[in-house]
């Protein structure tokens, strides 16, 4: 027998519990498939860090799918990992609503340019968007670098175009972001952590 | 923080002054609960308001925003004066016994050595006196006038309880009741440790703020201990990673002091670099710069960067100003850059003076925001409302913005506050095409390195050379970046004690910083990393939580910088001849022939205690600094108001208006105009964080906004009471460069204080709204806060200005 979750409800209103019926081996599919050990029971467990504050943490991130190739992963659930040492499985009210950041309507799905003047955003590829940001940075390093001081000194220096990084981006990222930028020749940057 | 996270469960009474634990880290905090419940421990907090971190506090004392150096240098004089430290300690742990030069000396608000044109000190005689062998003079009994001890009691014998009080606000029997919980610690097995945040390092003194303090655990001996340290509770989950990658103009990958243009070559940058020994039979660790410098350029450049050509020396840039968040700004502002690129990082909102930095991107030609997230600052030429005017037809600023990926969408490690660096794994893939800040790096990078080759310009070789051994070009992956953080030998690492013996073949991984060569045969991204991912693997993704010694260290979960050490400076957890001061939480001792315990000691393994090595392994003399004369402002920290004071005086020189703030501090011309005055002026405004949201990001996460949707302000019920507003009311909060509207919280969390004879009220400002998120639009707190910071570091001074409030 074929039952939707709203009939269900209806019938158990009409005076009958929800056990008994459930006893009777008349429970309706979707229901059950709303508690919760079932959903992460089939759910893929990965070990995770939250991003706030430098407690860091330590995180379980349930994802729909098995990691097979053509399973899209989808984030549907995140918790304290109990694991962790120094959260021991807690999280705060911040890192307990990580699921809506991941989730927030204002991530940015694809590059944009709001072209000198406009009052717009349009989307554009990467390509596009690469090359262009590249092509100002070049012009603007070609034209200003400082090879040389008032003294001759050999000094190499970019300092028209500036650079802010996250604190938020993991070690890698960062030890990247800066190998990069020094070997442009960038000593215009600084770093959230200064605030 | 020089402990961790753990530790705090070790402490017999915990400081949590200048942050707000229980709101702002809670999770953190819960050590701190455990310390209370499991240890009988004291939770003591000293704030401008009654926070959560006060309320579940055994003892709360109020304090005036901006006069923690008259609070905690008056906690130095009742120590010293009480007879309350920790005497073997001082005496052989810290520099008390060392004589100071002649010439040093503080006068009227000033030390020696002051130009009031430059703002500035020459610090020649902020130094100690030497012997003919060039060491420190010291003078053990400690009763030499000019041994820094001797200048120290002098220095804080004007901070007494009387003056203290009426500068801070803080009634004398409460300040009495802090100092005498403070002054139990000074027993060596008791510790006390502090956890302070953002209200001591968002001042125009905030780094001697947290050196008042640093003196402090130095006197009473709680440095090194379990339980003990100076404990920064730090922002962002790898604010700490990226402080230690060192994307900053002042210094190079594992603090290594950037070249400027003094330096004219590599013998030249690595011999200032490199520290004399002080004192004798010191490690003086920063002896092996040369090391570390070296291993970075070959990590950079390989094969390019040999001995012959100054490893690639002059392809580093040399530093000539200063180039910090607030000078890049004002040099936007003066019309002095062209492009601007904003990595995860939102300046609108997060920087002093939201209408000066909307001025200065509208003068760039190209902006380039990367974000997981829709910034203000990615809109800062678009209207919304009275929360953003902008008119974008006169902005001609060509403004990128790239989707970037958040933490469940990559692979990678961070490093918390406790120094403890913790890999994580990739969950999921960002949305549409989002991609990762590496990917996004690496495809500026190749696309640039791509046009030089092909189309030459100004200095194509360090472009060109740059090391880029990763197997997907475009994709670097974050394990190879891990180890080339951490370092691999090039060539045979061999034993410096036995030749024949080799102790990394080329090609391997190093199995820490000891191993590092300045002969070119290693490679190093960031010697303070050097061992996290060795020849056994990626010790940053160990996870066995096991903990044998009850102290909470953990030492096989993640890694810890430097060396896996969880509690630095842990030598002096132990007297001179090697015994710990507390044997019930030892965390190293000496055996007789080694050093070792519960944590990786910090010092040579095998440094006898007769050989007198001290623990300070990092500094020149061996011991720490209670004279220290690498700050701007002074050697010792000495109170100067804020920038905004409710004063018109500084109550410790009152005959010096030169001397009301900070000497030495930066002020740009312009923003010294803008500061306001008390008669205007009249309340000292304060900004804080609340436990639903985290700084500007929460505001676009649903279940955080409808938690805290509105932005308010917090005002006590007295200042409501005379301006007539009611709970709930709108009311206009404005300083000298601009004003929100937001609803009043009249609380009795806020309370007027007694200062200098004045009655000062106290208006406190959450930061965490503005014109873009899904929370309720509000006003940027930032367009209230001044273009100041600290002397050394340049942070902001949001802690503590001058507001008026009306009802709007």
């Amino acid at each position: 027998m074929q039952v939707t979750r709203r009939q269900f409800f209806k019938v158990c209103g009409a005076g009958l519990s929800g056990s008994s019926i459930a006893l009777m081996g008349f429970s309706p599919a979707p229901a059950l498939a709303e508690v919760r050990s079932f959903k992460l029971a089939r759910a893929t467990e990965t070990r995770n860090m939250c991003p706030y504050c430098s407690v860091s943490c330590g995180v379980l991130i349930y994802t729909t799918g098995d990691k097979s190739k053509n399973a899209k992963a989808d984030i549907i659930h995140i918790e304290g990992d109990p694991d962790n040492p120094v959260n021991r499985g807690t999280l705060c009210p911040k890192g307990a609503g990580l699921l809506d950041m991941v989730k927030s309507p204002n991530r940015l799905k694809w590059p944009e340019v709001r072209e000198p003047g406009s009052s717009e955003w349009k989307r554009i590829s990467w390509d596009d968007a690469i090359s262009r940001i590249a092509t100002h940075m070049k012009k603007d390093r070609d034209a200003n670098l400082v090879e040389k001081n008032a003294e001759g000194v050999t000094v190499n220096r970019w300092n028209t175009t500036g650079f802010l990084a996250s604190s938020a981006a993991g070690n890698e990222a960062g030890y990247l972001t800066v190998k990069i930028l020094r070997g442009l020749g960038a000593v215009a940057l600084d770093t959230q952590a200064r605030i | 923080m020089t402990n961790h996270w753990v530790d705090i469960k070790n402490a017999d009474l915990v400081l949590v002054m200048g942050g707000n634990a229980a709101e702002a880290h809670p999770c953190g905090f819960k050590w701190v609960i455990e310390a209370k419940k499991d240890r009988k421990a004291k939770l003591v907090v000293v704030d401008p308001r009654f926070t959560r971190s006060a309320a579940v506090s055994d003892y709360y004392a109020p304090i005036r925003s901006g006069s923690d150096i008259a609070f905690l240098g008056g906690v130095i004089n009742y120590l010293l004066t009480n007879d309350k430290i920790h005497h073997d300690y001082v005496k052989a742990y810290t520099n008390a016994s060392f004589l100071i030069d002649e010439g040093y000396k503080f006068e009227d608000g000033f030390f020696s050595g002051y130009n009031p044109e430059k703002r500035s000190y020459a610090k020649d005689t902020w130094k100690y006196q030497t012997d003919k062998d060039g060491y420190a003079k010291v003078d053990p009994t400690l009763q030499d006038p000019r041994c820094a001890f001797q200048l120290m009691k002098q220095h804080y014998s004007r901070y007494t309880p009387e003056l203290v009080s009426k500068v801070t606000g803080t009634p004398k029997d409460a300040f009495l009741k802090v100092c005498e919980h403070i002054a139990e610690t000074a027993a060596p097995n008791k510790t006390m440790t502090i956890c302070y945040a953002l209200g001591w390092t968002q001042h125009s003194v905030g780094s001697q703020n947290i050196r008042t303090m640093a003196m402090i655990q130095l006197l009473l001996g709680n440095m090194g201990m379990a339980g003990g340290g100076i404990n920064a509770l730090r922002g962002h989950a790898n604010v700490q990673g990226i402080t230690d990658m060192c994307l900053y103009s002042e210094v190079l990958p594992g603090y290594l002091a950037a070249p400027t243009d003094a330096d004219k070559n590599w013998a030249e940058f690595v011999d200032k670099r490199t520290p004399k020994t002080l004192r004798p039979n010191q490690m003086n660790y920063g002896q092996n710069f040369s090391k570390w410098a070296t291993s970075l350029m070959k990590a950079w450049y390989g094969a390019a960067a040999t001995d012959k050509n100054d490893y690639a020396y002059d392809w580093l840039p040399k530093k000539d100003a200063a180039y910090d968040v607030l000078a890049i700004f004002e040099r936007m502002h003066q019309g002095k850059m062209n492009g601007f690129l904003c990595q995860g990082f939102n300046p609108l909102a997060s920087v002093s003076n939201k209408k000066k930095v909307g001025d200065a991107m509208a003068k760039l030609k190209y902006l380039v925001v990367i974000d997981p997230l829709a910034t203000d600052t990615s809109e800062f030429w678009k209207p919304h409302g009275e929360f953003n005017e902008a008119d974008p037809a006169k902005i001609q600023t060509e403004v990128f913005r790239l989707p970037a990926n958040l933490f469940a969408e990559e692979s990678g490690s961070f490093t918390n506050s406790g120094r403890v660096i913790q890999w994580h794994w990739k969950a999921a893939d960002g949305p549409g095409e989002s991609k990762g800040d590496i990917e996004i790096m690496a495809g500026l990078f190749l696309k640039l390195k791509e046009m030089y080759a092909k189309d030459g310009g100004k200095l194509p070789e360090p472009i060109l050379n740059l090391t880029w051994p990763h197997r997907i070009a475009a994709k670097p992956s974050p394990e190879e970046l891990l180890m080339e953080i951490s370092g691999k030998a090039l060539g045979e690492v061999l034993d410096p004690k036995d030749k024949t013996k080799v102790l990394a073949k080329p090609g391997e991984q190093l199995a820490g910083f000891a191993q590092l060569r300045d002969d070119g045969s290693t490679a190093c991204g960031n010697w303070i990393y050097g061992g996290c991912w060795s020849q056994a693997g990626n010790l940053t993704a160990r996870r066995d939580n096991s903990d044998p010694s009850g102290l909470g260290q953990t030492l096989n979960w993640g890694y810890a910088w430097p060396a896996n050490r969880r509690i630095l400076y842990n030598r002096a957890s132990c007297d001179v001849s090697g015994k710990p001061w507390d044997p019930k939480r030892a965390v190293i001792k000496w055996s007789g022939t080694a050093w070792g315990g519960n944590d990786v000691p910090d010092m040579r393994p095998d440094a006898a205690p007769d050989e007198n090595v001290m623990p300070f392994i990092m500094t020149a003399e061996g011991v720490a600094r209670l004279f220290a004369p690498a700050l701007a402002e002074g050697p010792f920290p000495e109170h100067y108001e804020p920038f905004e004071t409710p004063l018109d005086r500084n109550p410790f020189h009152p005959n010096n208006p030169k001397a009301v703030s900070n000497p030495a501090a930066r002020v740009y011309k312009g923003d010294m105009e803008v500061f306001g005055k008390a008669k205007d002026f009249p309340y000292v405004a304060t900004t804080y964080r609340l436990v639903e949201h985290f700084h500007f990001w929460t505001k676009h996460a649903r279940i955080n906004a409808v938690l805290q949707p509105e932005q308010f302000v917090e005002i006590g019920e007295e200042l409501a009471k005379e301006k007539g507003i009611a709970n709930g009311d709108k009311v206009k909060v404005r300083s000298n460069r601009g004003f929100i509207k937001a609803v009043a919280v009249v609380t009795k969390r806020i309370k007027a204080l007694d200062v200098d004879g004045k009655k000062v009220h106290t208006v406190g400002i959450p930061l965490h709204w503005g014109f873009k998120g899904v929370a309720k639009p509000g006003y940027i707190t930032n367009t209230l806060t001044p273009f100041v910071g600290d002397a050394n570091s340049q942070t902001p001074e949001f802690k503590a200005f001058l507001v008026n409030i009306e009802k709007a």
